[in-house]
């Protein structure tokens, strides 16, 4: 076991993997494997790197630190004239290499051993335990031997302070634990001591397992808090114990409190964090259970809650309830569960999914997006009951409509319903308690306050009978709309569009699923299916409306449109037997509309709506045995009227021939003989725009542009032109409707199968 | 034209009560979530209601325990199923709650479950306080002080004391589960911060929520007129309405007392139907006093708001609180009371 055997040029990287493959301290062995590192330095010197010069000056150094441990095992040369120098020297190359590199495992092996023996007095020992920094990892054999030393009573209170100060903040870098938590009696005698006693609470709170919190310790540990009162590491020492088990123990946390233990890792601050930034990868941050500050909030409600949501507290209480004779399996059972405080990571949730401890209060996985994923997957129903009572009785309770206005307060309510409303994305679907929730509170809705946060909630009702659901929300909902701002107005439709695209997500699913439903009241998809039309029907009912109050207005007819845009692609992007048309209301203020993007996104609609019509028109030819879906004739001579009406305004200047009369007379008066081609898509208002620009990039250095010149090619410029300034609707909708082999407007085939 | 006029509004109580269980399972969440969402029947409030009556279950009742429950000013709150609730476990609870109430007392400081403390909690049984066998159990939760100078037999002071019970909880969805106790109807005597400290207590151990209960006076009027109808062989209280008038600076309180005899006069004289109590029938004896209140002082009680009933039988605040008065009718107070705490609680 002599260090002067050891390999001069063993390279520190060698060591690490050493120390973190064997946890043998056995010296002898580990030189013959150091061995081969010989090969590899010749190697090195041989060749003209520029690195050499450094890998030098490291070689040096690491043959120094070599002599100078060698020099601290054996103790001091007495001959030796300059001893102090000498001395001096060995501990500076120490502490050198330490803070620069970090110590091997059996460096600090061989110097914990002599900073604990006191060979070399108090304020050398400090020295030493100051720079026990390791490479990488620390062997827990050394922390053993290091803590025999402390009964031999050879190190005086101030080293033991420092040690257990070192231990406690080097623990995350002692490879086992095993052997140390074996000597928890030992450590847990010293809390006697009382200058120590707070880095060994601190220890110990990090040693703690289940199995160690035992009757006559919680006794002493009550004892000392009697005898010294109130000590912050005393009381989380004593929080972890009726965490662990709280049939033994009772405390509850002053609010206020922030630190619990002195710091420890002061001391060796940036060491531990460059100790940190060489392990990087397999160890993480150490696990440490959440206390303090983190899980309190400021505001101390009634109850004595902290928050709306309650903390995340495993059920062990209940569990432990009235089992007063532990069985050997429950012992078992109660070691292999795992508490959900302690839970950090999704691997972790995936490795202990069988043996989670579940919540005491549900409500608290709400804070918690990985029990979030649990709870998707737990089929206890109890648990899901659980959280539904909680939910309801929460949303009652907190509502802040039914409280006298509290800015404060209603911030926190504010919060909780976003937290609920990313927990019901998260899950795909709608909490029942909400929908209750909606149906008692939407009547009282002043339909300001959290009125994004209400409107969410409403678009994730669980699809349900319209026929139902109607005079419970949907009349509340209309009143409000019809006296609100258009902004209101566009938001509802925003949220209703939601609605629409979450209830058909679910039929569609659901119908992919099992085909046929055993639900108690809609049996069929086609009830499903008229619940559905219902929503739209009355959706398109309120646009209509909306529309004739607002004065068509251009920002309420975009959001119009984008339910619509829903609307038209049901059958195909949903896979529903569903294709409900837009209102007259609707489709006329669309197609007259001054905004061009208005237009466009009509066209887009109106195409959408011809692929969907088609496609039902083809599956229906194919199995005509499926006729309980067929569409009526009424929806296609709907479409193809509005088709024909599109055509005549936009392309064949012969606008609303069918179905609509016009006076010559009135014209006349008004002084628009010339009406026919007003609508097509040069004189289009919203379009007109776009054909000077068209006639002006043609001929620049015209005076006067004839707009009645865009026919016959330039026709199919300006539709060039029209297309490449973004009209990608328009282009969609001309180009599926209309043979483009056909040069002349006049004679456009569009086509009319349906 | 239009398929969608906006109908009337509908009254307070029929909007929710037409919640039935319409809901199809769609994805999986949705299908377990199924079972919850039919126990979600809203209740509504019945057209009609039994007089209270003694019931047969009644008579297990130990006196004592009645006579203690009696005469005392609780504070009503309703309560969701507890959870992992278990009757064999009632002194395990008493050792663990005396010691959460210990460390929440001396925040900071741990205590020792089982530790003597200076309190003492008892959790004990109120056998028969139901109203059908279907009905779980009621319980009490007492707080005691132990004095020093506390002799052998003779229990502390109490400090605080509650009751958990079920009376006709028949509206109640099919028993939830065999993990949970419905008991939804919760009185606490004592001190506030003691209810909050015991009530976070169930809280954090039952997965339960507490909300306090207020009367409001919709449900005050039928508990005057139930009440009212009640045979009584002596009357030992009488019978008082106490309307508020909301106004500035203070507001003004009227207070209306009759001879329960003439109460029970007015009230055979508007009832019909034997044994029961209509809606219509609780508006008629109201509107009597109203319009009797009116010819002597000229003042439309009906504008203003009724806050208290006391009668024979019981008296209740709008603000949720109740004294029982009559041992007799106990269990039918109490049925009306659970109705209402399930109602909140749904």
């Amino acid at each position: 076991m002599s260090s002067q055997k050891r390999n001069k040029n063993s390279k520190a990287q060698d060591r690490t993997s050493q120390g973190r493959n064997s946890f043998q301290t056995d010296l002898s062995a580990w030189t013959v494997k150091q061995g081969p590192s010989n090969s590899d330095s010749i190697l090195k010197h041989g060749q003209a790197n520029p690195m050499e010069d450094y890998e030098l000056a490291n070689d040096q150094a690491e043959d120094d630190l070599q002599i100078a441990v060698g020099y601290f095992e054996k103790g001091p040369i007495k001959t030796s004239r300059n001893k102090d120098e000498i001395f001096e020297k060995h501990l500076k190359t120490v502490e050198n290499v330490a803070w620069k590199n970090g110590l091997a495992p059996e460096e600090i092996d061989i110097l914990l051993n002599v900073a604990l023996s006191g060979k070399f007095g108090n304020a050398v020992s400090a020295r030493i335990l100051k720079c026990m920094i390791p490479t990488t990892l620390i062997s827990e054999d050394s922390v053993v031997k290091a803590v025999s030393w402390l009964c031999v009573g050879k190190c005086s209170g101030s080293t033991k302070v420092l040690f257990y100060r070192w231990l406690v903040a080097m623990f995350d870098f002692i490879d086992h634990k095993e052997q140390i938590n074996l000597l928890y009696g030992f450590f847990f005698a010293s809390l006697q001591d009382d200058t120590l006693c707070p880095y060994v609470c601190h220890l110990l709170y990090l040693l703690t397992k289940k199995e160690n919190v035992k009757p006559f310790r919680v006794r002493k540990l009550l004892d000392i808090q009697a005898r010294v009162g109130m000590q912050p590491h005393l009381q989380a020492l004593l929080f972890l114990y009726k965490f662990f088990v709280p049939t033994l123990i009772s405390v509850s946390l002053p609010l206020r409190k922030k630190i619990y233990f002195k710091n420890s890792e002061n001391l060796w601050k940036t060491a531990l964090f460059a100790v940190r930034q060489r392990n990087k990868g397999p160890s993480p941050e150490p696990l440490k259970l959440m206390l303090g500050p983190a899980n309190v909030r400021s505001l101390k409600r009634k109850w004595n809650s902290h928050s709306i949501i309650p903390m995340l507290n495993s059920s062990s209480y209940t569990k432990e309830c009235g089992k007063k004779e532990l069985s050997l399996s429950d012992y078992l059972s109660s070691n292999g569960s795992f508490p959900i405080e302690q839970l950090q990571s999704f691997t972790q949730l995936l490795q202990n999914i069988h043996c989670l401890e579940l919540p005491s209060q549900m409500g608290s996985v709400l804070n918690s997006s990985l029990l979030l994923h649990y709870i998707n997957l737990v089929k206890d129903e109890s648990v899901l009951l659980r959280l539904y009572h909680w939910l309801s009785q929460t949303l009652q309770e907190e509502c802040i409509w039914y409280k006298v206005n509290n800015y404060e307060h209603g911030r926190e309510f504010i919060n909780f319903l976003d937290t609920i409303i990313r927990v019901q994305c998260f899950f795909q679907e709608g909490f029942y308690s909400c929908e209750a929730f909606l149906y008692k509170s939407l009547p009282l809705w002043d339909g300001f306050s959290c009125r994004s946060q209400f409107l969410q909630l409403l678009s994730w009702i669980p699809f349900s009978n319209f026929s139902e659901v109607k005079p419970l929300l949907f009349d509340h909902l209309a009143q409000l709309y019809f006296t609100s701002t258009i902004y209101f107005k566009c938001s509802v439709l925003q949220s209703l569009k939601e609605l629409l695209q979450n209830w058909v997500l679910w039929l569609s699913m659901d119908f992919h699923i099992k085909p046929v439903m055993t639900s108690p009241l809609e049996t069929t998809l086609g009830g499903s299916m008229d619940s559905v039309s219902k929503l739209i029907h009355y959706v398109g009912w309120l646009s209509t409306t909306a529309m004739r109050l607002e004065n068509n207005s251009t920002f309420l007819l975009h959001f119009i449109l984008d339910f619509y845009e829903t609307v038209c692609d049901i059958y195909i992007n949903y896979n529903l037997p569903l294709v409900v048309l837009f209102p007259p209301g609707i489709f006329y203020p669309a197609l007259l509309s001054l905004d061009s993007s208005i237009l466009n996104q009509l066209c887009y609609i109106m195409y959408r709506y011809r692929k969907n019509l088609s496609a039902a028109k083809k599956n229906e030819l194919v199995h005509k045995a499926k006729s309980e879906f067929n569409f009526s004739s009424k929806t296609y001579q709907e479409f193809n009227y509005y088709l024909t009406a599109m055509f005549g305004c936009l392309w064949t200047s012969r606008p609303f021939e069918k179905g609509m009369h016009l006076d010559p007379k009135t014209l006349e008066k008004a002084g628009v003989t010339e009406y026919k081609n007003s609508l097509n898509l040069v004189y289009h208002p919203s379009l007109l725009s776009y054909a000077v620009s068209f006639l002006l990039q043609e001929s620049p250095e015209e005076r006067t542009i004839n707009m009645s010149s865009i026919r016959g090619k330039k026709w199919n410029w300006y539709l060039d032109y029209l297309f490449s300034e973004g009209l990608q609707g328009l282009k969609l909708f001309i180009r599926s409707s209309i043979h483009r082999s056909v040069p002349r407007s006049e004679s456009i085939n569009y086509n009319n199968q349906h | 034209m239009d398929p969608y006029v906006t109908p009337e509004s509908t009254p307070e109580h029929s909007a929710s009560s037409r919640l039935k269980n319409y809901f199809i399972g769609v994805t999986p969440l949705q299908r377990r979530l199924e079972s919850v969402k039919k126990q979600t029947s809203f209740v509504s409030t019945p057209p009609r209601r039994k007089i209270p009556q003694c019931s047969q279950l009644e008579e297990d009742v130990d006196p004592q325990k009645v006579a203690f429950l009696l005469h005392k000013q609780w504070t009503l709150y309703s309560l969701t199923p507890l959870y992992k609730f278990s009757y064999t476990n009632l002194k395990e609870y008493s050792r663990l709650l005396s010691a959460f109430i210990a460390a929440e007392k001396q925040k900071g400081l741990a205590v020792e479950v089982g530790e003597d403390c200076n309190i003492k909690v008892i959790f004990s049984t109120l056998l028969g306080m139901k109203g059908t066998e279907r009905d779980p159990e009621a319980f009490l939760v007492q707080i005691l002080s132990k004095s020093q100078s506390q002799s052998e037999n003779r229990e502390g002071k109490a400090l605080w004391t509650g009751w958990f019970c079920c009376v006709f909880g028949d509206s109640l969805p099919e028993t939830v589960s065999e993990d949970f106790t419905c008991l939804p109807l919760f009185l606490a005597n004592g001190a506030e911060s003691n209810t909050a400290i015991i009530g976070t207590w169930f809280q954090k151990t039952f997965d339960c929520y507490f909300s306090p209960l207020a009367i409001n006076a919709f449900n005050l009027s039928w508990m005057a007129a139930m009440w009212t109808a009640c045979k009584m062989d002596h009357y030992m209280a009488t019978t008082e309405f106490l309307w508020s008038v909301p106004c500035s600076p203070q507001r003004l309180d009227i207070s209306y007392a009759i001879h329960p005899e003439d109460a029970k006069a007015l009230w055979d004289s508007v009832h019909k139907t034997p044994g029961e109590v209509t809606q219509e029938e609780v508006d008629l004896f109201m509107d009597c006093l109203y319009s009797h209140f009116h010819r002597h002082f000229k003042i439309h009680l009906s504008a203003t708001r009724l806050v208290r009933v006391s009668t024979p039988v019981a008296s209740a605040h709008t603000d949720g609180k109740i004294k029982i008065l009559c041992h007799k009718y106990l269990i039918g107070v109490l049925a009306y009371l659970t109705e209402l705490a399930i109602f909140q609680i749904e």
